[in-house]
């Protein structure tokens, strides 16, 4: 119980061996390719012009000429969820990692360091917890004005507080362990500490809470377009169309039906690669 | 363990008054004059100047801002410029239907998200696992606003089952009062028991591969021995903090659920306070659900301390 | 026996008209209203619950011809300068203060000299108001007002109770006293509004309802959803989208009345420095991107048909409207023609704000390509209201998506934003013609003098085009088919007189 656990400086062709006979994860892979593929290629594919509309086909169900059907005012849904995957990867990927990148170190120090550190960092984080996102939308609408890299912002910004929180409580858990008390009582520094016994202990619950915090995030990203601060019409993206296409649940539920399987498939994706990725970096299961 | 709540509460104090002025100052950032929205279609100049008098909207911000703590620690919150109700009373009506929500949403996801989060652990690669990752996955991706109108449409609408929406105090009708709650209960739930689930697996995965936890079983400790006083004390510390946060959000209530079944909770009350520019309501809003941060992330270290009392230190 | 028998008959019936007056109805309602307080309130959907609280001097018929209601009898001075009403009699208000003259000189004076009266513009005419007899009242005016009357059939026209107005102050609106048929009883915000039948109401035979409930219900889907499941029995402004299955549903009814407001896109011509776009500067660009769009299309595409494509403040179906200048087919040739006339062949860019709401989202993202084709690029920019509201005021716009709920006279669905000191002339447009002839409008009591009036403004706004109309809202109510005797009314007021439900 006491064994210093392997250290993380494994062989990286172990990492990939394992990654690659895992199936779920090799799935969740090509699924995540296959999307970014496909937002990459949104101009070379053979479908209309996602602004592109047809007076005469609105709300049309799907059809040979339309194979996802068409919108409020008769544009192509598959033309739509080609070029809106662009904007829905980025605002589901990049947002997340806003979040990541500041509130995972700031959560480490919190839990490592303790004291006045900790009491600034967790009272900072309950501010922002308190603070209406809408307020901070509605703000930075205005003077940022609308853009997609401004609504990553904004949504990171807003998605960071679980970040700091789980990266605080792991760290402050694992701070505990007597094989961490051991290395400090022998002098290792603060760095590799933190890179080799606590890094490796807050990443499992970090990876399941960025692969499922991308779906909120992408449906997000809808309604800041909404206030002023996201990508603005008639661009299209995964959220903007599940939200237009709530008044029409009965009327069109293919409006729906894409978007939402999109927003599944991408997060399925990401949550299996997490959950490989996870295995392949796990020192103690071969 | 009482000196760390009371030292903790103390500290509340400060927290709150931060995180009041930080939104105050946001607001006032904000484009928009909650004048020219109260003073009508017609927006008559005299009036617009009178009211702005009246709400003192044209002292300095830090005035303004000194106003309504001298008002607030007297216990007046203002008043809605919206519907001129006692931000007081407002907040007094949203409280006990936002907490019920909250509190029925978060029963439905802990008893679905963390046995399902545990059965999937242990049967990691089966088709149990598949199915419940799937499954849980799919609520997370299905809008909340979708579901919710189905679901109407479905048990109320066809079946007549249950109220289609709307809010009935329990004070009132205790079984109406949770029959009419139950659908965006189960929507908000069944969202959140999808996380929950998500690390459950996570945490009790790592445990149950970790040293001791196979040296316990070396020893031939029992199963359940090994499962309580290892695993799963050391897998909920993720959990704990998750569902603490997931809880405060829910306190803060949700916007879009609240809006579908029309529930008259927090969620619709700011929304419509910001859009209003109804400073009073944002900042009486904003001062209940900093309360229920502050007092979920203390409850979250209490919780870390009785699982691991050296977390203590 | 057969005393017995008729006994029993009469004693059935009885039972049976008594259930059928002991009855709530439901109303379902789009938005929360605002302040319940007749003088201060401000939104459209607060007046729908006051047709139910408070009665007003005078009524409309649904062809918008003026009728009694408080007030029984009026006559005008001849020169416009005196308004006499005669008053109905045995009225009182909910807390049983009595209706009379000195109620009405008290509830001008406070729509007019209240601090917070959102009334004052559309009662400034009246000089003076003056207690005649117990059941006369006189209003002496600075100049004629051809649009006094209307404003009586609406908010100013409102009485509310002397009594409780003066005790509360500026907070009657938490618990008003009116003299209408309901009276108010509770109100929990975003909730409901339950007012409950007043029996001594002077028409309270014409009242079939012990209690009216309003749930203001936003999502239309829900709204109508609980409509089906029973959960209401009526509610107002039905998605028009919803039409088609709300009429497939046999046990659901459907009333529609075109609106008197419209909806269309404000150019900034003279506000500030954003008037200087290619657009705000040259109105033949403004016909252009007039010209470029097809309304009817936009009411096929985004409300099905159920709406009424237009291009004047009034609805081609009023007596106000200029028929002159009918509803324009689209021109996509003719519109490009005048922008390379106007020196850009190439076309010209504009950004256009719009309320962020899924409708108007909708409606102007069919402008915006319609627009395309003829070289106008629209950029939109989703705004919320607050913000829109602010810069629309202030200028910081080059154009918007706007809309007016409308008012019973001609005169509230143009003066204000056409005038040179039109008070929501958010434009800024200014031509001292206009000017005249819509002041000339206002001072003449004379119909036929008055619909010229309007016809030569009309004709000059036709070139000017500060605002670009599009469409005019239809109010769509659907209801339970147990519901008996609703009057649609262009004015989207729900009037519950001789409205009842069947078992």
């Amino acid at each position: 119980m006491t064994a210093i656990p392997e250290s993380m400086a494994r062989p990286r062709s172990r990492f990939w061996r394992k990654l690659r006979a895992n199936p779920s994860a090799i799935l969740g892979g090509l699924l995540v390719a296959f999307f970014v593929l496909v937002a990459l290629a949104a101009p070379l594919l053979p479908v209309p012009g996602p602004a592109e509309t047809d007076w005469l086909a609105v709300r049309k169900p799907p059809s040979a000429a339309h194979l996802f059907g068409t919108d409020e005012i008769g544009r192509d849904v598959l033309s739509r969820m080609i070029w809106g995957a662009q904007a829905s990867l980025l605002a589901g990927v990049v947002s997340v990692l806003i979040a990541v990148v500041l509130g995972v170190p700031l959560g480490v120090i919190s839990g490592y360091r303790r004291g006045w550190t900790d009491a600034a960092i967790s009272r900072f984080t309950e501010a922002l917890l308190a603070a209406p996102f809408l307020i901070l939308a509605i703000a930075l609408a205005a003077f940022l004005g609308p853009s997609l890299r401004n609504a990553m912002i904004a949504i990171g910004l807003a998605a960071m507080p679980v970040f700091i929180r789980i990266a605080r409580a792991q760290t402050m858990s694992v701070m505990t362990e007597d094989y961490v008390e051991s290395a400090r009582a022998i002098g290792l520094r603060h760095l590799p500490l933190i890179t080799r016994y606590i890094l490796p202990n807050i990443f499992p619950p970090i990876l399941v809470q960025a692969t499922l915090t991308i779906a909120t995030a992408i449906i997000a990203e809808a309604s800041l377009s909404f206030l002023g601060l996201g990508q603005q019409p008639p661009a299209p993206s995964w959220g903007s169309m599940l939200n237009t296409a709530k008044n029409f649940l009965e009327q069109a539920p293919w409006m729906a039906m894409w978007p939402g399987i999109g927003i599944f498939l991408v997060v399925l994706g990401f949550n299996l690669l997490g959950d490989g990725l996870r295995d392949a970096l796990d020192p103690r299961d071969i | 363990m009482l000196t760390f709540l009371a030292r903790r509460i103390l500290i509340a104090i400060p927290t709150i008054v931060l995180i009041s002025i930080f939104v105050f100052g946001m607001q006032k950032l904000l484009p928009g004059d909650p004048v020219l929205v109260m003073a009508g279609e017609e927006r008559n100049p005299e009036v617009i100047e009178f009211l702005r008098e009246k709400y003192r909207l044209n002292d300095p911000i830090p005035v303004q801002y000194a106003t309504w703590v001298g008002n607030a620690v007297q216990g007046d919150l203002g008043i809605s410029l919206r519907t001129q109700q006692p931000v007081l009373d407002l907040i007094a009506e949203k409280l006990p239907v936002t907490i019920q929500l909250a509190v029925m949403a978060l029963i439905i996801a802990l008893t679905i998200g963390i046995p399902a989060g545990v059965l999937s652990a242990y049967k990691k690669g089966t088709w149990v696992d598949w199915l419940a990752n799937i499954v849980a996955l799919s609520g997370l991706s299905i809008p909340n606003f979708w579901l919710g109108i189905m679901l109407i449409l479905l048990v109320s609408v066809n079946l007549g089952w249950l109220p289609a929406s709307g809010y009935r105090p329990l004070a009132d009708d205790f079984w109406l009062s949770l029959k009419t709650m139950l659908m965006p209960a189960f929507v908000l739930g069944t969202a959140l028991a999808a996380t929950l689930m998500r690390h459950t697996r996570s945490a009790m995965l790592g445990v149950l591969q970790s040293d001791y936890v196979r040296t316990a079983r070396a020893k031939g400790m029992s199963e359940n021995k090994v499962l309580v006083k290892h695993a799963l004390r050391n897998a909920l510390v993720p959990i704990v903090t998750v569902t603490t946060l997931l809880f405060g959000e829910l306190l803060a209530g949700a916007v879009l659920t609240e809006q579908i079944f029309t529930i008259p909770g927090f969620g619709k009350l700011i929304v419509d306070a910001v859009f209003n520019r109804d400073y009073a309501v944002v900042q009486g809003i904003v001062l209940c659900t900093g309360v229920a941060f502050i007092a979920m992330n203390i409850l979250a270290d209490a919780a870390y301390r009785i699982l691991n009392p050296r977390m203590n230190e | 026996m057969s005393i017995k028998k008729t006994l029993g008959v009469a004693l059935a019936l009885g039972i049976g008209a008594t259930s059928l007056h002991a009855q709530d109805l439901r109303i379902g309602l789009q938005e929360d209203p605002d302040v319940l307080d007749p003088d201060q309130s401000r939104t459209f959907v607060g007046r729908i619950v006051y047709a139910s609280l408070c009665d007003k001097l005078v009524d409309i018929t649904p062809n918008l011809e003026i009728v009694p209601q408080l007030a029984t009898g009026w006559n005008w001075s001849d020169d416009g300068l005196e308004l006499t009403m005669t008053l109905r009699d045995g009225v009182t208000f909910h807390d049983g203060t009595p209706f009379n003259a000195e109620a009405v000189v008290a509830n001008i004076d406070r729509s007019q000299n209240m601090p917070e009266s959102r009334r004052k513009s559309e009662v400034k005419s009246i000089t003076a108001t003056e207690a005649v007899d117990d059941l006369t009242v006189k209003f002496t005016l600075g100049a004629p007002d051809a649009t006094l009357i209307a404003q009586f059939a609406d908010r100013a026209g409102m009485m509310v109770s002397p009594t409780a107005a003066t005790a509360a102050g500026v907070d009657f609106g938490l618990n008003p006293v009116c003299s209408g048929p309901f009276a108010f009883k509770e109100r929990i915000q975003q909730d409901r509004i339950v007012l409950e039948k007043f029996n001594a109401y002077w028409n309270a035979d014409a009242i079939n309802f012990d209690s009216v409930v309003f749930q203001p219900i936003p999502d239309t889907t829900v709204r109508l959803a609980n409509l089906r499941a029973g959960d209401l029995d009526m509610l107002e402004r039905l998605a028009a989208t919803d039409v088609t299955s709300a009429k497939a549903d046999a046990s659901l009814q459907l009333e529609q009345a075109t609106s008197l407001g419209y909806q269309g896109i404000t150019i900034n011509v003279g506000n500030g420095e954003r008037a200087a776009n290619p657009l705000g500067e040259n109105a033949a660009l403004r016909r252009a991107l007039s010209l470029a769009v097809d309304r009817e299309v936009i009411n096929q595409v985004v409300f099905e048909g159920a709406f009424a494509a237009g291009n004047q403040p009034f609805p081609p179906t009023s007596p106000w409207y200029n028929d002159a200048y009918p509803v324009p087919a689209r021109d996509v040739e003719a519109a490009k023609a005048l922008l390379a006339e106007a020196g850009y062949p190439d076309g010209v860019a504009i950004e256009v704000q719009v309320a962020n709401n899924p409708v108007q989202t909708q409606v102007m993202q069919v402008v915006q390509a319609m627009a395309a084709e003829a070289g106008i690029k629209i950029d939109l920019a989703a705004t919320e209201f607050a913000t829109l509201l602010a810069d629309q005021s202030a200028g910081v716009y080059t154009a918007s998506q706007i809309g007016w709920s409308g008012r019973v006279d001609p005169d509230g669905n143009i003066h204000q934003f056409m005038t040179t000191s039109g008070g929501i002339n958010d434009s800024k447009y200014s031509n001292p013609e206009v000017d005249r002839l819509l002041d000339a409008a206002r001072s003449a009591n004379d119909t036929t003098e008055r619909k010229s009036n309007y016809d030569a403004a009309i004709a000059i706004l036709q070139q000017d085009v500060p605002i670009v109309y599009l469409y005019h809202p239809v109010w769509i109510w659907a209801l339970s088919d147990r519901m008996q005797g609703f009057t649609p009314y262009p004015d989207g007021m729900i009037r519950l007189e001789n409205v009842s439900l069947s078992e």
